[in-house]
């Protein structure tokens, strides 16, 4: 049958199943956008305020369901303003498809209306991208598009399509997608012995759970390999929910902002495994004086990742869920061992605190909102201290259930990606824990989750400073306070009212519960809480920079 | 710092090369020099890349170029077991006293003259990188006053041959 290139591209979403879209229109794809407009029962679009909204909450759906999220941007500064979204994407191995308008092919290179070399651009932050000069390739680069975002290492795949194309015509003709290849183990049955065999005689044994581990939907394998060897297992920010947060051998986060108990299990480790993590300068801080006494174990999908920080002795390359099955298979049970008690008094001796002392602490708020919520909110984060704090004080305990920017540190993200988690996980609490800095960012999207009519709560922890970069002067810089006290005259309660969602203002610890009961209790309008902290509240542990991360600042 | 030459079969689309150069700069790797050309197979371009790192950086090289989607299969030559050849022109400043030195010279480095001006000599030379360096050090006291050099390629001896369909020891499959 014969289409139009825009309707082939609609064809092929919906070949991969695609019920939901983001995005915003303009020149280049008015014709993408009429077929959409013809296909508006079977595709959801969700109008952003801005592209880079559209970016983010494609990517937080695609986080919180494991779907390739979908976004579309016109030419020009449409696309440019979808690689923020696209960086972090990547950054986070996200699997997604962006599509943009780009302008005709005559007018190619001619520094056209709307014209920027959007694949050029985005070479470095995709797996792959296209540009597509001709209708009768059109559906084999979309396919090929999904089948890239989605396979092996997860990541965005970026298809520009030149107005012309989405006009003219070419057959088409249904094809339904292959399963995406599930990787094979990848590795030998005698890596696997010798891998269950340095577990077996290491004394002091530490895993560190990664982002991998719940892409690959190892969570439960993880678990099983964990229990059964008596390993105590760290996350990385990415791995969080990865182990369950209130499982006995989680020590919490390592790193920069690791535990202490972490960060020394590493420091006196004998065998660090290393499992879907990526030995991000977050984790490893001092390279030299990182794991000092321990071999290093690395099981990961994406062989570049090896030995690319770290010298690596046992590499095991491949699907992370059978890999850690077989090994799970050959390590020997083990009861609690000296190194068993030495964590538990580690974690007894520093466990995360803060001093209730009557003012209203960020700690506090997510620790209320973790219990009201019994542990069950799926909970997206802007970056800085909202982001650390949020990683601390909420205990997660599945894959897919802290959605954060790892990698990039994208300021801005959290909204535009409660609003895709809440879109692709309708029946779940969805809560944004952001800081004044990061919301102010992006925050015309509450426009967009007051439209969908998104019961999404919007904790800001309201320092009225940029509080990272403030306490890295206040500790670092001898406490000059460069361009980071943002005290403006901006209220947030009349401004969330002002777009049609409901505002709270709390100043006092007593007014937390009632005010994220009422929030929960919202089913069809967004509701923004302005909770006012104290500008020098810090994240706590922190190691300094260049410091081994034993040596950390408890606070 | 030692060089080493990876043979790499690419898709031969549009924008590879600013892919793979791409990848080079944004990672921090120095390539020493890249020739480029259509293989037997006229989907398939074939790279030689000479990178100049140790052990660490060639490895990380080959890794990161194999998740380019565009990128087929990597090899990494052995010095012993292939031969590299590099084409250059130089044009050197000549004259009546000088010029018949510089065919001397040319002859006994196999080269060839291939332009002649009252003023200047043009010649060609190609072979391994080491021989055409060492002709442009002879060259160097008559005035050298352009060069113009195509990067390395190579091949490996014997009947071993890189191709999509094929698979040896040593080569990375993207």
């Amino acid at each position: 049958m014969k289409l139009t290139g825009a309707e082939i591209v609609i064809e092929c979403l919906k070949e991969q199943g695609v019920d939901t879209v983001f995005g915003f229109p303009g020149g280049a794809v008015l014709n993408i956008y009429d077929a959409l407009y013809k296909a508006r029962n079977e595709i959801r679009h969700i109008l952003t305020s801005h592209e880079q909204g559209a970016s983010h909450a494609a990517d937080g759906y695609a986080r919180a369901t494991g779907r390739t999220g979908v976004c579309i941007a016109t030419s020009g500064p449409g696309a440019t303003n979808l690689v923020t979204g696209i960086a972090t994407a990547y950054m986070d191995s996200v699997p997604m498809v962006a599509i943009t308008g780009q302008v005709s092919t005559a007018l190619l290179g001619k520094d056209s209306f709307q014209e920027v070399d959007i694949t050029g651009i985005t070479m470095p932050v995709t797996k792959h991208n296209y540009i597509v000069k001709d209708v009768n390739k059109l559906a084999g680069i979309m396919r090929e598009a999904f089948r890239i975002a989605a396979s092996g290492r997860p990541g965005p795949v970026l298809v520009d399509i030149c107005k012309d194309v989405t006009a003219a015509y070419a057959e088409y003709e249904r094809v339904e997608p292959a399963e995406i290849e599930y990787p094979p183990i990848g590795v030998k049955p005698a890596e696997l012995d010798e891998a269950a065999a340095v577990i077996n005689s290491s004394l002091k044994p530490v895993i560190l759970s990664g982002g991998g581990v719940s892409i690959a939907g190892a969570g439960s394998e993880m678990l099983m390999l964990a229990e059964k060897a008596k390993i105590p297992v760290t996350t990385t920010l990415m791995g969080l929910g990865s182990f369950p947060g209130t499982h006995e051998l989680f020590t919490g986060l390592v790193g920069m902002h690791g535990t202490k108990t972490s960060n020394m299990a590493v420091s006196e480790t004998d065998l660090f495994i290393a499992i879907g993590a990526r030995f991000s300068d977050r984790v490893i801080s001092n390279v030299k004086r990182f794991a000092p006494s321990a071999k290093i174990m690395h099981i990961d999908i994406d062989p570049a990742e090896i030995g690319k920080n770290i010298t690596v002795q046992y590499p095991l390359v491949g699907n992370i869920k059978e890999i850690l099955k077989e090994i799970c298979a050959r390590v020997r049970p083990r009861e609690t061992s000296e190194w068993n008690r030495k964590i538990e008094e580690w974690k007894e001796l520093h466990p995360l605190k803060y001093d209730m002392d009557g003012s209203l602490k960020p700690h506090y708020i997510v620790q209320r909102l973790y219990e009201l919520t019994r542990g069950d909110a799926l909970i997206t984060t802007e970056v800085g201290q909202n982001q650390l704090w949020a990683a601390q004080f909420y205990k997660y305990t599945k894959p897919r259930q802290f959605i954060s920017s790892g990698g990039l540190g994208t300021m801005g993200y959290g909204l535009g990606a409660c609003i895709g988690a809440q879109l692709g996980q309708p029946d779940k609490k969805v809560i944004n824990i952001a800081g004044d800095g990061s919301f102010r960012m992006n925050c015309t999207e509450l426009a967009t989750a007051v439209e969908y009519k998104l019961p999404v709560i919007i904790a800001i922890l309201n320092n009225r400073v940029l509080g990272m970069v403030r306490q890295w002067q206040k500790l670092f810089y001898d406490g000059r306070f460069s361009a980071t006290t943002i005290d403006r005259a901006t209220d947030f309660v009349a401004l969330a009212e002002a777009f049609g969602a409901i505002g709270i203002r709390v100043t006092r610890p007593e007014e937390v519960d009632a005010a994220f009961e009422r929030a929960l209790a919202s089913t069809d309008r967004p509701v923004l809480i302005d909770f006012e902290i104290d500008r020098d509240d810090k994240v706590f542990p922190i190691v300094p920079p260049g410091a081994p991360i034993d040596e950390l600042i408890e606070g | 710092m030692s060089k080493h030459t990876l043979s790499v079969l690419v898709e031969n689309h549009a924008g590879v090369l600013s892919r793979v150069a791409g990848l080079f700069s944004r990672r921090g790797f120095n390539i020493d020099s890249l020739a480029v050309g259509v293989t037997e197979n006229p989907d398939v371009s074939r790279m030689t890349i000479v990178v100049e790192g140790d052990e660490y950086i060639v490895e990380q090289v080959s890794k990161q170029l194999n998740k380019l989607v565009d990128v087929i299969k990597i090899k990494r030559l052995d010095k012993h077991e292939s031969i590299t050849r590099e084409l250059s022109l130089i044009k050197v400043s000549a004259n009546a006293a000088t010029r018949s030195e510089i065919v001397q010279l040319v002859e006994i480095f196999r080269a060839k003259i291939v332009d002649v001006s009252k003023t200047t000599l043009t010649i060609e030379a190609s072979g391994s990188g080491d021989k055409v360096a060492a002709l442009e050090d002879m060259l160097k006291q008559f005035g050298i006053k352009e060069i113009v050099r195509t990067g390395t390629i190579a091949i490996e001896r014997g009947n071993r041959i890189i191709k999509v369909t094929n698979n040896e020891e040593g080569e990375i499959n993207g």
